[in-house]
């Protein structure tokens, strides 16, 4: 933060050097005046929108309030809400559909994501081009798109069962991706993973990009064959990139609720009903404010505490 | 890049055979991935029957239809009625005549598509103000605290928008926000200037402050210095942000199902509830998929060579 003394030195320079009228134009109003004018307007923002209603959620979370009968009395009943959810069988249910769904897209993502960036950093005629048309599916939105997967989707008619048939010559109508307990957790990790794996390859080829030639050139000096050279000198050196996209995917699949939300609303049953689904169904349509309340609260350390032992080992691996 | 092309006949350059295959299977992938898009632009152009009939139809003679039935309501009449009727004169209207139906009325999809551009727009508008200010006050000065009130910034994106919901739902139900456009544009403004705090902050600290210093000492006020000298060159750092943050207010579900219902719902709650006689209408639900599509399109062109930077809030720069 040196570079902050440097006008003010010079303004003080100039301001004895100079005649006083000038010397006021060059100081203005104080830097230390504008700082807080520019940043107090987002602080003020963020916290009526996002620390107060989190405050506000932390009160609830020790009541038994419900937002559909505003009427009735509102008791504190303490850590109920919180012992009840831990000792919940359907949020445990709930807690394990997300961590299946997280695992595989993450592992999905990561693999595919990776070796695509591998072949597009071969460099071959109309890469960029390529790259292009392989990240349309992350930028849409995923309600509006997950809704028209439901209608790929469909036993008999749907294209995706047409296509699968076409190549395995099962019956197209023998098997249901949104209706089968077996197939509806697979159902919703094809489409993220058909959605977000160029997210993971996009910062996985700046990874590689970032490996600088002279490396290769001198493990091509020592011999090193291409298998050794992919192992110790592509792998390792790429790992920051990699686990910083394994943690943004991490963090946003965790909260995921949008896409599973239009394609199969957690059902059937609840097989594929993820955490943020139960939340919105606990709140919004159970109207157990108190009880969602305290499953927010749970949900929220759990991301943070995650992302935060994450970003310690990754910044070793960073500093190795 | 440079350094590379400086080395190209260099050890390293990979293969042509190398450089064949990779090309072959990266190209198939793109196409593989691109068989959705390409089926919602063809549902669009395809009429009821055709489009739920087996085996799926590549080749149908195309109709719109399905745009018609995106943007009109329709009511089933009898031939007799249809006869009395003076002749259809628009495009649309001979379409839904040929299946005994006679138009109504707009449908709903023009006023979300139009709330839809309100939020995104007025969210947008707001949070890169908001957050060029912040970033220049966080690049440029000495703020106690600083990591902390940037990484609490950041931190506000890991809750799940559903935990917000809850409190921002009786808050806004309080305060009379439910339901309306400035209520959704606060609340957008909210989530995206974060990313458009951490992205400016990485676009104006590559300016180099020799810029500003000079201009101070050319009798700038430092707001002078600000206004004239770092905006003009952060204005590609500003229009990616602003982008970034429209993709966002876009393509939002989750606070949209959850706090508006009529007057100020954007597009994506009501794409889905799209129905047409027995059954969903997929072609009028491929013809506003579409139509919703298309901009994001034409966004992730103009914005491919700062996409990664905005994916990853600006950790990652090329």
């Amino acid at each position: 933060m040196t570079g902050n003394h440097i006008p003010d030195a010079l303004a003080n320079r100039l301001a004895t050097a100079t005649p006083p009228k000038l010397a006021a134009r060059v100081r203005g109003l104080s830097d230390k005046a504008i700082a807080w004018l520019f940043i107090t307007p987002t602080m003020i923002l963020l916290l009526a929108i996002n620390i107060f209603p989190l405050i506000w959620t932390i009160r609830l979370s020790f009541t038994n309030f419900r937002a559909n009968r505003t009427n009735a009395v509102v008791k504190g009943i303490g850590l109920d809400n919180y012992t009840s959810i831990l000792t919940d069988p359907d949020i445990w249910a709930a807690m394990q559909s997300t961590a299946h769904f997280v695992f595989w897209t993450i592992t999905m993502q990561t693999l595919i994501g990776f070796t695509l960036a591998y072949l597009l950093d071969r460099k071959f005629r109309g890469h960029g081009f390529w790259t292009t048309i392989i990240l349309i599916p992350m930028m849409l939105s995923p309600a509006v798109v997950g809704n028209f997967w439901r209608f790929l989707y469909q036993p008999q008619i749907g294209l995706f069962n047409y296509i699968i048939s076409f190549f395995t010559g099962v019956d197209p109508s023998s098997f249901e991706m949104i209706g089968s307990v077996t197939l509806a957790p697979w159902s919703i990790i094809i489409v993220d993973t058909w959605m977000w794996t160029p997210y993971v390859m996009l910062i996985c080829l700046a990874g590689l990009r970032s490996i600088p030639d002279y490396i290769y050139e001198a493990a091509e000096v020592d011999r090193a064959s291409t298998w050794r050279q992919f192992w110790s000198i592509t792998i390792p050196m790429a790992l920051p990139f990699i686990m910083l996209a394994v943690l943004f995917r991490g963090i946003e699949n965790f909260k995921m609720f949008d896409m599973v939300n239009l394609l199969t609303s957690g059902g059937p049953g609840s097989t594929t009903e993820v955490a943020s689904i139960t939340l919105k169904r606990e709140a919004f349509e159970k109207w157990r404010t108190g009880f969602s309340s305290a499953f927010a609260i749970i949900l929220f350390v759990t991301v943070f505490g995650l992302a935060n032992i994450y970003v310690k080992a990754l910044n070793q691996v960073k500093s190795r | 890049m440079s350094a590379r092309s400086s080395t190209a006949h260099s050890v390293v350059e990979p293969s042509s055979t190398s450089k064949l295959v990779a090309s072959v299977l990266v190209v198939v992938y793109a196409l593989v991935t691109m068989i959705p898009l390409f089926w919602i632009v063809v549902t669009s152009l395809k009429s009821p029957p055709d489009s739920i009939s087996y085996p799926p139809k590549i080749v149908f003679t195309p109709t719109i239809e399905g745009y018609c039935n995106l943007f009109t309501n329709q009511t089933r009449q009898t031939p007799e009625f249809l006869a009395t009727l003076p002749p259809a004169t628009t495009a649309c209207e001979k379409v839904t005549r040929e299946r005994n139906m006679v138009i109504v009325g707009p449908s709903n999809f023009t006023k979300r598509f139009f709330n839809s551009l309100v939020i995104a727009f007025g969210s947008t508008a707001l949070s890169v103000f908001l957050g060029t200010i912040a970033a220049y006050g966080f690049s440029r000065f000495k703020v106690p605290l600083k990591d902390d009130l940037l990484f609490f910034i950041l931190s506000t994106r890991m809750m799940p928008p559903i935990a917000v919901a809850i409190p921002i739902y009786l808050m806004y139900r309080e305060l009379g926000l439910s339901d309306t456009k400035i209520g959704m544009i606060l609340l957008y403004t909210a989530v995206n200037v974060s990313l458009a705090v951490w992205l400016l902050k990485g676009f104006i600290d590559e300016i180099p402050r020799e810029y500003e210093e000079a201009a101070m000492i050319d009798g700038y006020t430092r707001l002078q210095a600000f206004r004239k000298v770092v905006l003009p060159q952060a204005t590609t750092g500003i229009v990616a942000t602003a982008i970034f943050c429209m993709i966002f207010a876009w393509n939002e579900y989750a606070f949209a199902v959850l706090l508006t219902s009529g007057d100020a719902q954007p597009a994506p709650p009501f794409i889905p509830t799209i129905i047409g006689e027995g059954g969903m209408d997929w072609p009028a639900v491929g013809a506003g998929t579409t139509l919703f599509l298309i901009p994001i399109l034409v966004f992730t062109i103009l914005l491919r060579k700062h996409l990664l930077r905005g994916i990853t809030f600006g950790a990652v720069r090329k």
